[in-house]
């Protein structure tokens, strides 16, 4: 594997421009005062409470995300590319889905295989013909970007789902200013505080044709026992919207009420935080506590909007992942301006036999798999969990993409031995309204906290870092 | 606001009002037994301690006998005591991260930081008297904390009242099992008035709901039994008193009618039990039986709890 590239001390140990304050800074402040500082943040994070739950983890129900406090720093002619290129990104997304539950062009076009669409456990056949307001499906965007030298920014995933991650953002940058306003003072730093305006006005512009003058937005939660419950609380906070469960809503003639202290009140948008399979018990699992009966009959009949809508699934596929450069130039025909990782389809067989003949060298992914569970990251791997991993990808290889390992560009990072350099990546969030598509300049950076990890999952000792893009 | 969210209001409040009641409860207790035998007599606080809490009949499915030691750790620290203090704490923070969107940063860090402190400090329980004696301090603040950060942050809205609402429910309820399980010793027919042992229940009892200060400040008299009676049931200046908490149930059920224009049967369930208090006098309810007085007190109290369960928060 190449050596990584350091977004600090670039090729050849030469300091980057937008790194040059903070290394200065950092050479005059001295150690024991970061430390000091460091411990400060981690007790706010505990105070206000900003945890995330590991499943089946029962010491440890509640656990903080680590902090570092080390900023992560983005050059404003960076970020302007890196801003193009998502938006470029996610209006592909959205007219691909409109697409697949319409017209299907892309199919007749034969630019992606018909079973991979129709055979894939996410596709929602519900959503056939069912129009959605002004043809946004994903409202809210999370694209895992890494970046591999000076110039290159890669999309790692789409999450076109329920991504998470934005409490920290916007929580990370509180803390930062808190205690790190010298920091703040010899830089220009992008603010991100807008960006629970910007959701909301994009949430209102997309409300069902029934709706008032002045929609009624609600963030639904699978609850408080859900592993992000918290950013649903902070975002329902910062929003001035309700905090609902399941429990809360109910559909009377096709349109979706709330009980309140003061009887029912209609409910025109919801932004929910509950996957697609619990949303609606007589639709989708039976078993389902969470959902509400009767949702999916409503948001057929166009009373109410689900942000982002079901069945976007489908979009941030692994396995569709690999063609998201063809469709791009589809939709859009334009150049991708943001690059894939070079991924190989194990359903092709060409694919596979090369995969299987490189498996040390490769990631292999599950193509529904999420949060870093069921990888294989071939360089770190034993020989017993490689062959165990053959087996798998033998037995049911459609499952399965591999990718290379990528040599994820490092920050500087504190460690138990001082400052080093740790792999990161970036999570941007791409909003889509009736008529814009914005970004907040800035996202959840993640760091892999182990020297030398590329894991940067939180579920598995990722930690985060306070992204600054510079505003020159 | 939402059913729910209300909903978790009030038992927040409720929650927390409780945890401090029980941390009196233990305190004037454990006063008590300080004292010589010759001074208490031979009945067994501890005993009395766990019917005030009502947790008697759930004590015995667990202890085989109410020393001090089992009492405390039931009362304060047992999972196994839905209303112990550590359970009654946990509770409170599972319902304020179920509406933490309606608490302000204040109420959530009080309930927060005592979550935390809970399991930091005070996880293995305590093993002096004067570690107890911190934690039922640490406690009180709590609720001293919480109860000043949301009359002092949270907006007078229906988030507000319902709170309220939970708190003075609460309060009744404990102020009247209090007297439930003491009334014998506040009975002025009773032979030994005024001995030594009396007065110590007495000031257990006042303390137990802290109006040991109030109480002379109020009657300028030494301590006589029916007019600490008085003061618990019918003088509306103690906080703690059954009447005060139903002035303010009262008061706080009309701001939410009036705030909703509407009122309805918990309005009126209310007004009807601060009506008969206030034209109560003691005489009257020693005549007719402080026992009989509290227990339908404390049925009418539970039953104000109901209906407001149905009228706003399912």
């Amino acid at each position: 594997m190449a050596v990584a590239f350091d977004e600090m001390n670039g090729p050849g140990g030469d300091l980057r421009p937008a790194y040059r304050e903070l290394s200065r800074w950092l050479k005059e402040t001295p150690p024991d005062a970061l430390e000091y500082r460091r411990q400060e943040a981690e007790l706010l994070f505990r105070r206000i409470g900003i945890t995330f739950a590991v499943y089946g983890d029962a010491e440890a129900q509640e656990r903080l995300i680590p902090f570092d406090v080390i900023p992560r720093i983005i050059s404003a002619k960076e970020w302007a590319t890196l801003e193009k290129g998502l938006k470029q990104r996610v209006r592909a997304l959205n007219m691909f889905l409109r697409d697949i539950y319409h017209g299907r062009d892309i199919l007749r076009a034969n630019l992606i295989p018909d079973d991979l669409i129709f055979q894939n456990p996410v596709f929602r056949p519900e959503m056939n013909g069912q129009s959605v307001p002004h043809d946004v499906y994903v409202h809210i965007a999370g694209i895992d970007i890494v970046r591999v030298d000076a110039d290159n920014f890669i999309v790692l995933e789409d999450n076109a789902r329920t991504p998470s991650g934005v409490s920290y953002m916007l929580e990370n940058r509180e803390i930062m200013m808190r205690l790190f306003p010298d920091l703040f003072a010899r830089h220009r730093v992008a603010p991100v505080e807008r960006y629970p305006d910007e959701l909301l006005a994009a949430l209102r512009s997309v409300a069902p044709l029934s709706a008032s003058a002045e929609p009624t937005v609600a963030l639904m939660t699978p609850g408080v026992y859900n592993s992000a419950y918290y950013e649903h609380s902070f975002l329902a906070d910062k929003l001035g919207i309700e905090l609902v469960e399941g429990r809360d809503l109910i559909v009377k003639n096709d349109e979706v009420f709330m009980r309140t202290t003061e009887g029912l009140k209609r409910i025109d948008v919801i932004y929910r935080r509950v996957d697609d399979d619990f949303l609606d018990p007589l639709t989708f699992r039976p078993d389902s506590a969470l959902g509400v009966p009767g949702l999916m009959s409503a948001y057929a009949a166009g009373n109410i909007t689900l942000a982002n809508a079901v069945g976007t699934g489908i979009a941030d596929d692994k396995a569709i992942y690999s063609y998201m450069p063809e469709i791009v130039k589809f939709y859009l025909g334009e150049e991708p301006i943001l690059k894939n990782v070079p991924t190989w389809r194990c359903r092709e067989p060409k694919d596979l036999s090369y995969v299987l003949d490189n498996l040390s060298d490769l990631v292999v992914k599950e193509v529904h798999g999420s949060g870093g569970y069921g990888m294989l990251i071939g360089p770190a791997a034993t020989k017993a969990t490689i062959e165990a991993f053959r087996d798998k990808l033998k037995r049911e290889p459609q499952g399965f993409i591999a990718q290379p390992t990528l040599a994820l560009s490092t920050c500087p990072t504190c460690t138990a031995s001082g400052l080093a350099p740790r792999h990161v990546d970036l999570r941007p969030f791409v909003l889509t309204g009736s008529k814009h598509v914005t970004i907040v300049p800035g996202g959840l950076t993640r760091v892999a906290l182990k020297e030398g990890s590329l894991v940067v999952n939180s579920s598995q000792g990722g930690g985060t870092k306070d992204t600054w893009i510079l505003d020159e | 606001m939402l059913s729910r969210t209300a909903e978790n209001l009030y038992w927040l409040a409720r929650y927390v009002e409780r945890a401090e009641y029980i941390a009196r409860t233990i305190d004037a207790t454990l006063r008590v037994t300080a004292l010589p035998a010759a001074y208490i007599g031979k009945t067994n606080e501890w005993e009395s301690a766990l019917l005030t809490a009502g947790v008697s009949t759930s004590f015995y499915e667990v202890y085989p006998e109410a020393s001090e030691q089992n009492v405390v750790e039931y009362l304060a620290f047992s999972p196994a005591n839905p209303s112990s203090i550590k359970n009654c704490i946990e509770a409170a923070r599972l319902n304020s991260r179920s509406v933490r969107t309606a608490l302000t940063s204040e109420m959530w860090d009080t309930i927060n930081s005592a979550w935390l402190e809970l399991q930091e400090v005070w996880g293995k329980g305590t093993s002096s008297r004067e570690e107890l004696a911190r934690f039922l301090r640490f406690v009180q603040e709590t609720s001293l904390r919480f109860d000043g950060s949301a009359y002092r942050t949270m907006l007078r809205n229906d988030a507000y009242w319902f709170s309220r609402l939970g708190l003075h429910l609460e309060r009744a309820d404990n102020t009247a099992r209090i007297l439930d399980v003491k009334y014998h010793v506040l009975l002025p027919e009773e032979e030994h008035v005024g001995g030594p042992l009396d007065y110590y229940q007495w000031t257990s009892i006042l303390r137990s709901v802290s109006a040991l200060t109030a109480y002379h400040w109020v009657y300028r008299e030494t301590l006589k039994p029916w007019l600490i009676a008085d003061l618990l049931i019918l003088n509306d200046t103690l906080p703690r008193s059954l009447m005060s908490c139903y002035s303010n149930l009262v008061r706080n059920l009309d701001q939410i009618g009036v705030a909703y224009g509407r009122q309805g049967a918990a309005q009126r369930h209310a007004r009807g039990v601060r009506n008969r208090l206030e034209h109560s006098h003691m005489d009257d309810i020693f005549q007719h039986g402080v026992h009989e007085f509290i227990q339908e007190f404390i049925a009418d109290n539970s039953r104000l709890g109901e209906i407001i369960t149905r009228q706003y928060l399912i």
